[in-house]
């Protein structure tokens, strides 16, 4: 398979709906390593008094960049559950401003992979939150046919459909691939 | 009204619904909760835009950590004294099995509140509670009055 590691990154997260709506987006991969941006939206607020994200939000970018960390990490198409999620809140995230994870993968074993993950503000690198996060090995034969064919061509309708994402009865509009 | 004033409004009438409805979050992933008395289940009903996994398909394991830590959040403002949304500060969280698209629930336990911080543990499951698909464990601090 001849697609670099940014866009095996890329085709992975291409099919997961929830960080489509959260407009999560890769902004490197490498075969140990792995930058994932969450765009600022008035949306996943969880506190309006201070317009902070809500850790939920962060979570599932965490969450995300520490398993598409170890589906880039491994060779072909193996895909791992979460096994847990330790995560620190070191400060609140300023309002308006972008998030950056920083997913690297600590040790890889015949049946679990560690992963660990920091999160800062984008334009001054503050940091957020960390995270240690543990994924299981199941076996790359557990991963459907019509996956892989999303990994290697990159068309992710088999599971998004032709039509524009937008999140279900809410005003949340969704980019498409391309645009920044 | 500001959100300050939502808090002791609920808090003052037990009605904590316009509390939820003003958390953007809570509205983005759908959450919902049901009142018994001094018990309350909280409910994350089906969302197709929860999907993080688009082969069983199964619900974004980082909604039902946001799920369960927004849970226990507004658990502390329902039955502690705390005038001011908590803040978390950790927040540790053992998948048991896949969330399937239908609608999850999660109750809570306060296991110690003390003057600054409080320790929460957080169960969520689907068709039986007695086999849970996610338990947390989290640490929010709690404002002074």
């Amino acid at each position: 398979m001849n697609i670099t590691a940014q866009q095996k990154a890329e085709r992975f997260i291409s099919v997961l709906r929830h960080c489509q709506l959260l407009g999560l987006k890769v902004l490197q991969a490498d075969e140990t390593s792995l930058k994932m941006r969450l765009p600022y939206s008035d949306d996943i607020i969880g506190n309006p008094m201070m317009g902070i994200i809500h850790g939920g939000a962060l979570t599932t970018l965490m969450d995300t960049a520490c398993g598409t960390a170890c589906f880039v990490a491994l060779e072909g198409m193996e895909l791992c559950p979460t096994l847990d999620l330790r995560v620190d809140y070191m400060k609140a995230s300023e309002s308006g401003l972008d998030l950056v994870a920083h997913a690297s993968v600590t040790r890889i074993t015949n049946n679990v992979i560690f992963t660990e993950c920091q999160v800062r503000q984008e334009t001054d690198d503050t940091l957020v939150a960390k995270c240690n996060a543990t994924f299981m090995r199941i076996g790359a034969e557990m991963t459907p046919a019509g996956f892989r064919g999303v990994i290697e061509t990159g068309d992710a309708s088999i599971y998004m459909g032709t039509e524009p994402l937008v999140k279900s009865g809410s005003k949340v509009s969704i980019k498409t691939e391309g645009e920044s | 009204m500001n959100f300050q004033d939502t808090i002791q409004q609920a808090q003052t009438s037990g009605d904590f619904q316009p509390l939820v409805d003003s958390i953007p979050y809570a509205g983005y992933i759908g959450f919902e909760f049901q009142r018994f008395g001094d018990n309350v289940i909280f409910k994350l009903p089906r969302n197709i835009d929860n999907i993080g996994n688009p082969i069983l398909p199964a619900i974004h394991g980082g909604v039902i950590g946001g799920f369960m830590e927004l849970a226990g959040a507004i658990n502390l403002l329902m039955f502690m004294d705390t005038p001011l949304m908590p803040k978390i500060v950790d927040f540790s969280l053992d998948y048991l099995r896949a969330g399937r698209d239908q609608d999850t629930f999660a109750e809570c336990q306060v296991w110690r509140q003390g003057s600054r911080v409080a320790n929460v543990a957080i169960n969520a499951w689907q068709n039986d509670r007695a086999n849970p698909i996610a338990t947390a464990r989290a640490h929010f601090l709690l404002a002074k009055k």
